[in-house]
């Protein structure tokens, strides 16, 4: 077996989330997100539609950055990824910041498109790579979105899964909570219990998250790791080890 | 008439306590109109970004020209978070507006059409809500039971953005970059610099035509080889990444920031 960093294990598990749908969007600011959708669509022979924001070559849209949105409501995404500085276990998420508002002990950038994408794309994938008490927490301090919302409110999309850099969980939208559904490589249960500030669902027998295939890898370091280079070339260089010199010509052209 | 002339006289067309809407970094900055901004003392601005701000928006901050602002968020990108920002967040010294992105398209849209406000979906149930006492929930009046948000329309006062190309008529080229179009709309002046003022009629072949800012929402244009540095431009040169890490560093602190605003701006007057 050849070793993988856990950047390109998160790219795996991501990329398998996305099997079988038509158009994957992703935001701003999302590395390991991009370089998913962009082994997804490798994998569905380029059957996948992926929209990339922030990317030249990966972006179809001509409308502008209002494009997206109304994408979304439209129900033309299928799926959507969102973030969190704080998340908790009703799969509230929080990127405004904490300690106070409007003035923030500490300040994030803000809440982006999530209180809009988190209702309209119907799944929605939670993906915040570090996984401890301070970030998944009981209740987050600001809701720049809700995990759910009441029946009558119009709300086709929701959470689908929270991933971290130490487990995979599963969010059950009609009991509004999560169920831990597969622990990483190297990782353990009681480790992520520990590290979880809201109760879930913990099942009696928890599999570990399969690591990536060689095929999968060599994908990763290939193609998909030249085509996020173009977005995103500091984490390329800085996590994937891909500089700008070992992008085909195909990706510098 | 659409106006000619430097990015000086742009900046002096920015009065202080002007709301001014911003493109994102991704889009079209007209990073040397701000650095215009900053060395004649702009005060009070209210900023809008088209959704979001970065780097202009924390050069303004920094420098003082800033009293407010709204935006679905405010970030330096790969760089990491806006430190001046961050600051002043901490500082309680500017007003904070937060949105989501399409509440902010949502308010242009509204302006471009002259209508007072434009429903919404999503958003009910988000904090955002309970802090923008200007945004309100109402029954569709279509439907039974069925909340919806409405935000006011959004005029700035001046739309400010950088572009690729402008002919003499001041008919502005902007590709795709359609937020850029939607702010000139909106907005009731519309500031441009653009790398190149060219001898062609961009509204004479629809291929540019269609990308392509009438002269009737510009009021007057610059030439600024460069004008978006050290953010990027599409199609015409990259982020100068080295530079913005660099910035990202030194704003963390004030001495750092002052530093970094008088080595600026000793280049920027040399240059612009």
């Amino acid at each position: 077996m050849i070793e993988h960093r856990p950047a390109e294990l998160l790219i795996d598990v991501l990329a398998g989330m996305l099997e079988g749908l038509a158009h994957v969007a992703v935001g701003a600011a999302s590395p390991i997100p991009g370089a998913a959708a962009l082994l997804a669509r490798e994998r569905a022979g380029g059957r996948l539609r992926i929209s990339l924001l922030g990317s030249e070559r990966h972006n179809p849209f001509t409308d502008g950055n209002v494009e997206l949105f109304d994408c979304a409501a439209q129900g033309r995404i299928d799926v959507f990824f969102l973030g969190g500085g704080q998340i908790d276990g009703r799969a509230d998420i929080n990127l405004v910041g904490v300690g106070g508002y409007p003035e923030s002990r500490v300040r994030w950038p803000g809440s982006f498109g999530s209180a809009y994408m988190y209702f309209l794309v119907p799944r929605v994938i939670l993906f915040r790579q570090e996984h401890t008490p301070r970030v998944l927490v009981p209740k987050v301090e600001f809701v720049s979105a809700p995990g759910t919302s009441p029946a009558q409110v119009y709300r086709p999309g929701g959470p689908h899964a929270l991933v971290t850099g130490r487990c995979v969980f599963a969010f059950d939208r009609d009991r509004g909570r999560f169920r831990l559904q597969s622990v990483h490589p190297g990782h353990g249960v009681e480790e992520v219990v520990a590290n979880t500030g809201f109760e879930f669902e913990l099942p009696a027998a928890v599999p570990e998250t399969p690591a990536p295939s060689p095929e999968t890898l060599a994908l990763i370091r290939g193609p998909v790791g030249a085509a996020t280079a173009e977005t995103y070339p500091r984490f390329a260089a800085e996590v994937l080890a891909i500089g700008a010199g070992d992008r085909p010509a195909a990706a510098r052209a | 008439m659409v106006g000619t002339g430097t990015v000086e006289e742009l900046a002096g067309r920015v009065p202080d306590g002007a709301s001014v809407a911003l493109a994102p970094d991704y889009s079209g900055c007209a990073v040397a109109v701000v650095r215009a901004l900053i060395r004649r003392g702009a005060r009070d601005l209210h900023l809008i970004g088209v959704p979001q701000l970065g780097f202009q928006a924390d050069l303004l901050i920094g420098a003082g020209c800033v009293r407010g602002l709204e935006a679905a968020a405010v970030t330096l990108g790969e760089e990491g978070a806006a430190p001046r920002f961050v600051a002043a967040i901490k500082a309680g010294t500017i007003e904070i507006r937060d949105s989501t992105c399409p509440a902010i398209h949502a308010g242009l849209h509204a302006a471009e059409k002259g209508l007072p406000f434009m429903p919404l979906r999503g958003v009910l149930g988000s904090d955002l809500v309970r802090h923008r006492p200007d945004w309100q929930i109402i029954d569709n009046p279509f439907a039974e039971d069925d909340p919806i948000l409405l935000v006011p329309a959004i005029r700035p006062d001046v739309a400010l953005f950088h572009a690729a190309l402008a002919d003499g008529q001041g008919n502005v080229w902007i590709g795709v970059r359609r937020e850029l179009m939607r702010m000139a709309h909106a907005a009731r002046i519309t500031l441009v610099s653009v790398e190149e003022i060219i001898d062609d009629d961009l509204l004479a072949d629809d291929r540019t035509a269609a990308g392509t800012v009438p002269a009737l929402y510009v009021t007057a244009i610059a030439e600024a080889r460069r004008g978006a540095w050290p953010v990027g431009l599409r199609h015409c040169y990259p982020a100068d990444r080295e530079h913005l890490r660099r910035y990202a560093g030194l704003a963390r602190s004030n001495t750092g920031f002052a530093r970094y605003l008088d080595e600026l701006m000793l280049e920027s007057v040399a240059a612009e």
